[in-house]
């Protein structure tokens, strides 16, 4: 996984609650069996007002120009303001793979979708949780070249302007983060550990190991 | 020891330990696969060149892009080359790492939420894991189920855990008798309606009361199941009597004494009286009617005496802003009845309505009549092959065959429309599925979420009706 530490980039707003999965990377293009080549669908429900599929390029497609990442104050954002509740619905992982390929870095949002949220600090992705004041505030602001610094180590989203926003973070999430540590890795170094568990696990529930040969 | 709650106690015996950073491992007793999210997983593995923890503890089954007819035909049935390759990686993965597999003309392939449960694979107090939100079907079975994405899909095979916070517990009680014609999807779409599809994030969900207990292992199903639609990534009932009746006897199951070790300890997967929740939401089943879907998100939903909601009604400007969004792309107009709501598609099944009972319900309102004729489709989606065979036996199949529906082979299908059973654009379909998002069923497709019965009454009327007039 990359690592994250800090970035500066062009903020889009999307100005919609509850967005789900299936409109940040719609089913259609879930039939690859790889981890990329996602960006180009992105929110394509919204973006495009043709139905779009696997295999067609953003060139051959009609563009929705109402939709905000069509805008041309929002080409080349790399992070993506939000609304309440975003990522919810289907667990798809490509949703974040669609958005980091796109070029987001950082979401900025009041609550993310539990399975979503995970998702991203699997990839590198930052969601970042900010009150809904704050949100606000960042809505008003956010228009043609507004940008914003994002700095996991201390927490805090800095505006242009020198207003400083801090945010929570769970520490083991963000220690992952800024050394873009792998979980598989980590958790195999625990395998004594698993292996023990395992052993007493047999032994107390037998029937769960019923299919072992 | 503290009294704990039926999600402590599945969790308290599955930590393997807990990490200085405050996060935990938790052990995972099964992991279901499906051929959408598990490839790259399985290319993870290859790649880094490690073996799958547990062989044993994976079960497969491609659901989520089979097409449903012409499934004899098998493989050669799939016309998408691309989803084809999926079904294909699927099959070629299990074959290389030995994981069991229920595959495209086997009877017992169906979506995994019903196969999982139905081959006793799903057993109470379990840990699982899924690459699909809807894995926390498995909560009726007092299974701490959970979808995962696919990297954690791939820490799984890997490592046999998953890296955790504990959630905090959220008591949904419900009381009372349901009335005859509402039924668990009714439910849960009312109990979505009160929590807000973020009413639960960072919770598990137990259903609690007089109204549960009296569910049917299939209805606690679907209750579970539409969970995540509230925000939660798992949904629990405990054990009963119900839960073990169902269990008993089922091909995974365990058997002889290992089936009265197994229900002794079963028997204790349930809250402690007093245990502590974090949150309670309470309902009188009475006060539930027949409900139907309106919007784009699942707790967009009114009675089926109800009209469609003005934006202008909420309180709260995002819910305003998001119901103007909502039935602009329904196409709806504010105050207009839900009955007056004319279909063009009906879709019966999905993870949360293709079991038996569900089946049995359409019978009963459709048996002798026929489609309304504005109904382009209707179709019936058995959840798994032995469903199909089970409904064929009953006659069922007939029934819906003579009032013209189109009676398929099991799969998600137009859950999700990945294969090629889908919405055209702007047609409004009654469906017993669990997303009503832009676009899931189809490009432009207007979804409206009900239970089977409903979709039945829907299909015969043409339009929305109360089916508690139909019995």
């Amino acid at each position: 996984m990359q690592a994250f530490t800090k970035h500066t980039g062009t903020v889009a707003p999307l100005e919609r609650v509850n967005v789900d999965t299936d409109q940040i990377i719609p089913k259609q293009f879930l039939k690859s069996i790889k981890r990329t080549g996602f960006g180009d669908y992105l929110f394509d429900g919204w973006r495009f007002v043709d139905e779009g599929d696997l295999g067609m390029t953003p060139n051959e497609r009609q563009l929705n120009h109402d939709f905000v990442l069509n805008q041309p104050a929002y080409q080349g954002a790399s992070i993506l303001l939000a609304r309440d509740n975003f990522g919810c619905g289907s667990s798809r992982e490509h949703a974040v793979w669609a958005l980091q390929e796109f070029g987001f870095c950082v979401v900025l949002a009041p609550s993310f979708a539990d399975i979503f949220y995970g998702n991203c600090f699997k990839n590198g992705l930052l969601p970042v949780v900010l009150n809904e004041r704050e949100i606000d505030q960042l809505f008003h602001d956010c228009g043609q070249g507004y940008s914003l610094t994002v700095d996991l180590e201390r927490q805090q989203v800095e505006t242009s302007a020198g207003a400083i926003f801090n945010f929570q973070i769970d520490q083991g999430l963000k220690e992952k983060m800024l050394k873009g540590l792998d979980d598989i890795s980590m958790t195999l170094a625990e395998r004594a550990l698993i292996e023990s568990f395992e052993a007493k696990h047999r032994q107390s529930q037998p029937w769960l190991f019923l299919r072992e040969e | 020891m503290a009294a704990r709650t039926l999600y402590d106690k599945i969790w308290d015996a599955h930590l393997v330990g807990a990490r200085k950073d405050g996060n935990s491992l938790i052990y995972i007793d099964l992991q279901l696969l499906h051929e959408v999210t598990s490839p790259q997983a399985f290319e993870g593995l290859t790649l880094n060149k490690r073996p799958l923890w547990r062989v044993d503890a994976n079960l497969a089954t491609p659901d989520h892009n089979v097409p449903t007819d012409q499934r004899e035909l098998g493989m050669a049935g799939i016309t998408d080359t691309i989803a084809l390759q999926q079904v294909t990686a699927l099959d070629d993965n299990c074959k290389s790492f030995g994981v069991e597999q229920f595959e495209i003309l086997d009877p017992r392939q169906g979506i995994v939420h019903v196969v999982g449960p139905e081959q006793g694979a799903t057993l109470p107090g379990m840990t699982i894991v899924c690459g699909d939100s809807h894995t926390s079907t498995h909560g009726a079975f007092a299974a701490l189920a959970q979808g995962v994405g696919t990297s954690e899909v791939e820490h799984v095979m890997a490592t046999q855990c998953l890296v955790q916070n504990k959630a905090k517990n959220y008591a949904v009680e419900v009381n009372g008798e349901l009335s005859p014609g509402v039924y668990a999807k009714d439910l849960i779409l009312a109990i979505i309606a009160r929590l807000g599809t973020a009413g639960a994030t960072g919770h598990t969900i137990e259903y609690r009361g007089s109204t549960i207990r009296a569910l049917s292992m299939e209805a606690r199903m679907t209750l579970c199941n539409m969970s995540i639609e509230a925000g939660a990534r798992a949904g629990l009932v405990a054990v009963d009597q119900t839960t073990l009746d169902y269990v008993k006897g089922r091909p995974f199951a365990p058997s002889g004494d290992q089936w009265e070790a197994a229900q002794t300890y079963w028997r204790t997967l349930v809250s402690d009286a007093d245990a502590i929740f974090d949150n309670t939401l309470q309902l009188r089943a009475e006060d539930i009617p027949p409900q139907v879907s309106w919007g784009t998100s699942p707790e967009q939903v009114a009675g089926i005496d109800e009209v469609v909601p003005d934006p202008g009604q909420f309180t709260d400007p995002v819910q305003v802003e998001s119901a103007g969004h909502a039935l602009k792309y329904m196409d709806l107009p504010a105050g207009k009845a839900i009955k007056d709501i004319y279909l063009d598609q009906i879709f019966i099944g999905s993870c949360t309505n293709a079991r038996i009972e569900d089946l049995r319900a359409v019978a009963a309102i459709v048996r002798g009549k026929k489609l309304a004729a504005n109904i382009k489709q209707a179709l019936i989606v058995p959840g798994s092959g032995l469903v199909k065979a089970q409904a064929e036996a009953e006659g069922l199949a007939q029934i819906f065959v003579d009032a013209g529906f189109s009676w398929r082979a099991a799969g998600c299908s137009m859950c999700l429309a990945m294969n090629p059973d889908k919405l055209g654009p702007k047609e409004h379909c009654a469906s017993t599925s669990n997303r009503n998002f832009e676009g899931r069923q189809g490009h432009a497709g207007r979804t409206h979420l009900v239970s089977p019965a409903m979709a039945a009454g829907a299909a015969i009327a043409g339009h929305f009706v109360d089916v508690r007039e139909w019995l």
